[in-house]
């Protein structure tokens, strides 16, 4: 019952949520809090996504922006081949990042700790080398994209990825929230905690992991497949920018990784910090000031923004909602 | 006469088990058989391969030779978590919680996983088997608060989560005083009278004497004795590798 009343709390803070967001979209004619806004929507679907595998399973993922990448230029590649609407390119990124996490998955995940993570950014790197060698996409010079004319009730199409990213967004956390509450989550954090006694008790920790690495790759492939048409742009260095991976990484360790609300904060607090630096200093300092955040929190609040709001929150870390 | 053999069938098979690191034989054509409901003591020196026995029963290691049978089945290939819900489960010589979880959700780890079963019915289950356990006072608290003993009843609590035919406890009793020793044997005790086989290792000697109705004693990797508790005490070979010649 208490259970049930989360859910629906849950649930109707996503409504109002998209609602606000589509209100906000049809009222505010300064396209700027869009622009920016899209950002911190993205980082929130990318923070949340890798938590799955890195904050649940605890196999700390270098290669978001491989992920990332993947679902640009599948977005890309698709479009400009068949010129298949936004909704399609998605899809069909999250069902490569999907794959992708399969295999890299199958691979990778029998490594333990900072192998892992050294796997991962070799990933990155081998496909980026890839799509720079792809004369299609436009190689290592880039790809210009035109954006197809906005669908209602949209009036301009940054206030319109502003929208989708806010699904993705919703979509990231629903799914988290699901796999937390799930025995898929408690085998997780069993498997996080000890994999072995995990094994040993009926976890079938290479399943799960690779279930793991499965969504959290579609998460993120998703969210990345729309930076294209933001951008109107695409280039292999900064669709595979390993920054996506420190922001993804840090976002979620600087919320806390124990319950999904955990990466959201993060990634509120960084993004929006990191936005109002760059308009105001530069975005060169974006990257100083994760830093600075990061070795923060790593020494004055290990379990992130949650550790701190709940300190006992860990007790209850089984029950939660 | 087919059903009488299916009764009297071992529960466990272990066949001309080999396993090997590197240059380093740790078990050396290692054959046993352990009946349904046997209690059966597990002891050896040091380095005997002990752990790594058990460890091949479990999964955690595969053996070069040989094979393992359970309720007349190869599992010899099988992952550890496959064993698991089949039946097999052990606690670890040094306890080895989900730290991160409260003692009650490291038992519901097996349920969920182990044994299916409704979510509701699953936390009476482990209400039950820690009440058992003597830890239901503790259920709700977090698992690296745990003091030793209740550390190893834990373990034991959740390999039972497991609901299993065997039960192997790797060295439970070690580190605990006498009277902590007294309870977790108990405790054994009473759970082989459920029809549970349990392999104990240990090296509290009373305790394997009390416990146990056969034993078995390994040295660098070979059986060296096998039988009644008494027996293998009195076994000169046994008394070699224990106190040395």
């Amino acid at each position: 019952m208490n259970k049930r009343s989360h859910s629906i709390a849950f649930w109707a803070a996503v409504a109002v949520f998209l609602v606000a967001v589509l209100t906000m979209t049809q009222i505010v004619r300064n396209e700027y809090p869009f622009f920016a806004g899209y950002v911190i929507l993205q980082f929130i679907a990318l923070a949340v996504a890798w938590s799955i595998l890195g904050g649940y399973a605890g196999y700390v993922n270098f290669g978001t922006n491989a992920f990332f990448g993947v679902g640009v230029y599948t977005a890309v590649a698709l479009f400009k081949a068949t010129g298949a609407p936004l909704v399609v390119q998605i899809a069909a990124a999250a069902v490569v990042g999907m794959t992708l996490g399969f295999g890299v998955g199958l691979l990778t995940l029998r490594m333990r700790g900072i192998f892992f993570s050294i796997a991962t950014i070799a990933l990155a790197i081998i496909i980026e080398t890839f799509v720079m060698n792809w004369r299609f996409v436009g190689g290592a010079a880039g790809i210009q994209i035109q954006r197809p004319p906005v669908m209602a009730p949209f009036d301009s199409y940054v206030k319109m990825l502003f929208f989708v990213q806010a699904m993705l967004a919703v979509i990231a956390v629903a799914t988290a929230r699901y796999i937390q509450n799930s025995r898929i989550g408690r085998g997780l954090q069993a498997l996080r905690d000890d994999e072995l006694a995990a094994e040993c008790t009926g976890v079938p920790t290479l399943k799960l992991k690779l279930i793991a690495c499965m969504i959290s790759g579609a998460l993120i492939s998703a969210a990345g497949a729309p930076a294209a048409m933001y951008l109107q742009y695409a280039d292999p260095s900064s669709a595979f920018n390993l920054s996506y991976s420190v922001s993804a990484l840090a976002m979620a360790l600087i919320g806390g990784t124990a319950h999904w609300i955990g990466p959201v904060l993060g990634a509120i607090l960084l993004g929006s910090t990191q936005q109002l630096l760059a308009v105001t200093i530069s975005s060169e300092v974006n990257v100083l000031v994760l830093g600075i955040m990061l070795v923060l929190f790593v020494v004055g609040a290990p379990k992130g923004i949650i550790g701190l709001l709940r300190p006992r929150y860990r007790l209850r870390a089984g029950g939660k909602q | 006469m087919t059903t009488l053999a299916a009764a009297d069938a071992p529960l466990l098979q272990v066949g001309t088990l080999t396993k090997t690191f590197g240059g380093f034989t740790a078990l050396d054509n290692i054959s046993v058989e352990i009946r349904k409901g046997e209690r059966f003591g597990l002891i050896g020196p040091n380095g005997s391969g002990k752990t790594t026995l058990i460890n091949c029963i479990s999964g955690a290691l595969k053996p070069q030779v040989g094979s393992v049978v359970f309720c007349g089945e190869n599992i010899t290939q099988l992952p550890p978590h496959l064993r698991a819900r089949r039946g097999i489960a052990r606690s670890f010589q040094i306890p080895r919680p989900f730290r991160s979880m409260t003692v009650l959700e490291n038992l519901m780890v097996g349920l969920d996983f182990a044994a299916a079963g409704s979510a509701a019915a699953e936390e009476e289950i482990a209400m039950s088997i820690l009440t058992r356990m003597g830890l239901a006072a503790k259920a709700a608290a977090p698992s690296d608060t745990l003091s030793q003993v209740e550390l190893r009843k834990m373990e034991l609590a959740r390999a039972m989560a497991v609901r299993p035919k065997l039960l192997i406890s790797d060295e439970a009793m070690a580190g605990l005083s006498s009277s902590e020793v007294d309870e977790v044997l108990d405790l054994l005790i009473s759970l082989g009278e459920e029809d549970i086989t349990i392999i104990m290792i240990e090296h509290i000697m009373q305790a394997v004497m009390r416990f146990s109705e056969r034993v078995m004693c390994l040295d660098a990797g070979k059986i060296i004795a096998l039988g009644a508790p008494s027996e293998v005490m009195a076994n000169k070979r046994v008394q070699e590798a224990y106190l040395g010649t």
